[in-house]
């Protein structure tokens, strides 16, 4: 019998598979459709202190293998999830679940990672800091490795939980990133998120997207990702969490042996719903296929 | 909603561009009219989402304009190819809104989820007419089937080469109802909003990324917060509807 547990930052799950926020709401549509406590866990949808509608539509567009978004963070703010979400999940998931936390500003940020630090059910706080910093002229925190490092400082003051710091692939190094996040005292790095692209309309003329660009992912970035995850690995200590257009078992292994301790799958969700639960199934058999008894002794064995 | 396979069964051109696909399979996730299904198709990375026109036990039929990528490899595909299909996404019809007299309004591929609908309006003993809009006479297609079941059928076309000269606005000046069930282009939907006073369920449309609720990539604003068009919707009653 092969073993599919890993540790991720003192927590273990039966396996490795995470579905992605933004790809997974928060676990009820998925639950409808098989016992989502096969997860290792999942990242529930990126949550804001205050309710947002998000970007105007068209918010997809479709790309040769994958696809691009700009829902625009679109998610029922932190007090509804507190309030709604969590008590719901409770009756049908029965595992620590991730919470994905983004914000406008460090205050929303630690404002929103306190109130969910005293969840039961959060197992980890997922920090996206992809979203445009309103006090840095708009730009995102992710992109300097001093605005990321600067959101990681102030969530770890006003949380126990393990922090994940979820980076952006739209950025020079994202090496010096990762590094600056650890120095802060990230308990993890999960990466990578979308990547910027856009779609033109030959009929219109026009950007396919209303907010013209949007985040591109799909199995044509999982060579980029898998490249990120190799050169982050190679500078850090803390686990990585691996997501990038994997949709497969195979894709899962291939995520671990370049560094990742876990791995999230995003995309692949929203066309066919039942993966994760038949990556879950398949695993042990590619693990055979691959020699593989123990999936947590081939994390970073690419390296 | 179900995953399931289906086997084409019938794939022909109604017009130049517009084509009915007839697949058998299990339908049995399928629980209204007005609700679509999500196909899976070779090489391309997103699902493509149709509205039913049709379904019994066995049998599912949609009705599908080429306009990209996706619906003209649709138009490709051969009698006996098998599609992964998600079927019963959406809410569907509330029929028990009708009143006596309900008008279907449908314009160009607004009409095909208005035949279940009809069919079912008929089985519940209603009188239903039926406006179908479209372009020119070329674009007409289901007005047979529909005058087979319908109690009064009316076409409009913008150019007038068949039926009332107009929109179906035009058409149903002077025509009496209670309800209205609809389906077509935003435009349309608008305008008829605007002209008739009786409540309806309007189904709208928009670009999707999963098909069922999970990736707010549809969302709409709506008199009673927001809402998912694929999930939620894609009918909603009139009066929710901010224009």
């Amino acid at each position: 019998m092969v073993n599919t547990k890993v540790e991720l930052c003192g927590i273990k799950i039966d396996n490795p598979l995470i579905p992605a926020s933004g790809t997974f709401g928060y676990g009820k549509e998925f639950s409808e459709l098989y016992d989502i406590n096969c997860l290792g866990s999942f990242s529930f949808k990126g949550t804001t202190l205050e309710a947002r509608f998000g970007n105007p539509t068209p918010r997809i567009a479709e790309c040769p293998s994958g696809m691009i978004n700009a829902v625009g963070l679109q998610n029922p703010g932190v007090k509804a999830v507190v309030e709604k979400e969590l008590p719901e999940l409770k009756k049908f998931f029965h595992k620590p679940v991730m919470a994905n936390i983004c914000g406008f500003s460090i205050e929303e940020y630690t404002e929103v990672s306190r109130i969910l630090d005293k969840e039961e059910q959060v197992g980890w706080l997922e920090i996206n800091v992809s979203c445009p910093n309103v006090h840095g002229g708009g730009m995102s925190f992710g992109v300097t490795p001093d605005g990321a490092a600067s959101v990681v400082k102030a969530v770890k003051a006003v949380t126990t939980k393990p922090v994940i710091i979820k980076l952006s692939p739209n950025v020079t190094d994202i090496v010096s990133i990762a590094k600056a996040c650890e120095a802060e005292g990230a308990d993890a790095i999960s990466m990578i998120n979308t990547m910027l692209g856009m779609r033109i309309d030959l009929r219109t003329k026009k950007p396919v997207i209303a907010n013209k660009m949007g985040g591109f992912s799909g199995p044509a970035i999982k060579p980029v990702a898998l490249r990120m995850v190799y050169q982050v690995y190679d500078a850090v200590k803390i686990p990585i969490v691996g997501m990038g257009g994997l949709s497969s078992a195979e894709d899962v292994i291939e995520m671990m042996l370049a560094g990742a301790t876990a791995v999230e799958i995003g995309s692949a969700n929203l066309v066919d719903p039942y993966i994760c639960r038949d990556i879950i199934d398949k695993l042990p058999e590619v693990m055979e296929k691959y020699k593989i008894n123990n999936l947590k002794d081939i994390i970073g064995g690419a390296h | 909603m179900k995953e399931v396979i289906f086997e084409i069964k019938q794939n022909v051109a109604l017009t130049d561009t517009v084509y009915k696909m007839v697949l058998e399979g299990d339908t049995s996730a399928i629980s209204a009219s007005g609700q679509f299904v999500n196909i899976k198709l070779d090489g391309l990375y997103l699902r493509r989402p149709i509205s039913i026109c049709d379904y019994d036990d066995g049998l599912l039929t949609i009705i599908y304009k080429v306009v990209g990528e996706g619906t003209e490899l649709m138009s490709e595909l051969n009698v006996g190819d098998k599609l992964n299909i998600l079927v019963g996404l959406g809410n569907g019809y509330d029929l028990s809104l009708s009143g006596d007299a309900p008008v279907l309004v449908g314009g160009g591929v607004g009409v095909p989820p208005l035949y279940k609908l009809c069919k079912m309006l008929k089985e519940q003993g209603k009188t239903v007419k039926v406006v179908l809009g479209f372009n020119t006479a070329d674009d007409i297609f289901y007005k047979d089937e529909f005058e087979k079941i319908a109690d009064e059928v009316v076409v409009a076309t913008v150019d007038g080469s068949c039926g009332v000269k107009g929109f179906v606005t035009d058409a149903l000046k002077n025509m009496n109802y209670t309800y209205v069930y609809t389906c077509g282009p935003y435009p349309m939907l608008k305008a008829l909003a605007a002209a008739t006073e009786c409540s309806g369920q309007y189904s709208l449309e928009e670009r999707m990324g999963c098909g069922f609720g999970a990736c707010m990539g549809c969302s709409c604003k709506t008199m009673l917060g927001n809402k998912r068009i694929c999930k939620d919707g894609p009918v909603f009653v009139k009066e929710e509807i901010i224009w």
